[in-house]
């Protein structure tokens, strides 16, 4: 599976959506996807409401596991929210092995993500 | 019943290469299920990762070496580089979830990661290099253990 990024507003919501296996190779178009559209939305004055869509994401490691810390502390310095959308029982696990669930708020679709209607068997919290 | 050997050059760009190669190796016994092959990957993709960034790290040009071997209750993989070894314990580990100062740190999830999603990690580096063992059990073999 090609690694592709792609960032789209939706309802009020910023969305990155990652495609293919997120590691050492990809990680750095994530961590360079995130800063470009936080310098975007800062400088347009709008609201920074970030969803990383992990759907498409077959494969998650470690380091990219820390690209989404990182984008979570970025978000979060310039005073936003951010979310993970994962949909993949894989990746999940590895949230919850490595106790990140606790860390993100997780959707397991877009839908219920810009619903805001939260499956209460997804994990993580309510707020990013 | 058979050794799969990749060499690989210290590049990104060989990561997904060295999972794809295990995981059709794994693939080869027919009792393995998904889930546990996707855990192998993982693992194989946090070892490999260390050993392209310690050959990144010390200027090696050597290559890094990946045996896989597929045995009736196992399958064993080994990930050898050639930099200049590390300390496993001196590894400076990721904070709680709940730590205030858990945004921090970006990195210090792959060696416990690994050693959770293998049956069994081995980690032995000298100043030549490092060597990481990963097994991953047949459900024969853990069925066996549990009677």
């Amino acid at each position: 599976m090609l690694f592709d990024v792609q960032v789209a507003d939706r309802e009020g919501w910023i969305v990155l959506a990652v495609v293919g296996e997120l590691d050492l190779a990809t990680a750095p178009k994530v961590r360079q996807a995130v800063i470009r559209l936080l310098a975007d939305t800062v400088a347009r004055g709008a609201d920074l409401r970030v969803a990383i869509d992990l759907s498409g994401v077959d494969l998650v490691d470690s380091i990219g596991l820390g690209v989404m810390i990182g984008a979570l502390r970025r978000v979060r310095s310039a005073g936003g929210s951010l979310a993970l959308v994962v949909s993949e029982p894989r990746v999940l696990a590895l949230l919850a092995a490595t106790d990140l669930d606790r860390v993100f708020t997780i959707h397991p679709d877009l839908d219920t993500l810009l619903g805001g209607v939260r499956d209460p068997g997804a994990g993580g919290r309510i707020d990013g | 019943m058979g050794e799969v050997r990749l060499e690989i050059p210290a590049r990104v760009d060989y990561l997904g290469l060295a999972r794809q190669v295990v995981a059709a190796a794994a693939a080869v016994e027919p009792t393995f299920r998904d889930e546990r092959i996707d855990d192998l990957r993982v693992a194989v993709s946090e070892a490999t990762t260390n050993a392209i960034e310690a050959h990144v790290h010390f200027g090696s040009d050597e290559r890094i070496l990946i045996r896989c071997n597929l045995d009736d209750d196992r399958i064993e993989v080994a990930v050898l580089d050639q930099a200049g070894g590390f300390d496993p314990a001196g590894v400076t580990a990721a904070p709680e979830a709940t730590a205030t100062d858990r945004l921090e740190f970006e990195r210090g999830l792959g060696l416990p990661l690994m050693r959770s999603l293998a049956d069994e990690t081995a980690i032995e580096s000298t100043d030549d290099g490092t060597i990481v063992r990963l097994v991953v059990y047949t459900p024969q073999h853990v069925a066996t253990d549990d009677a």
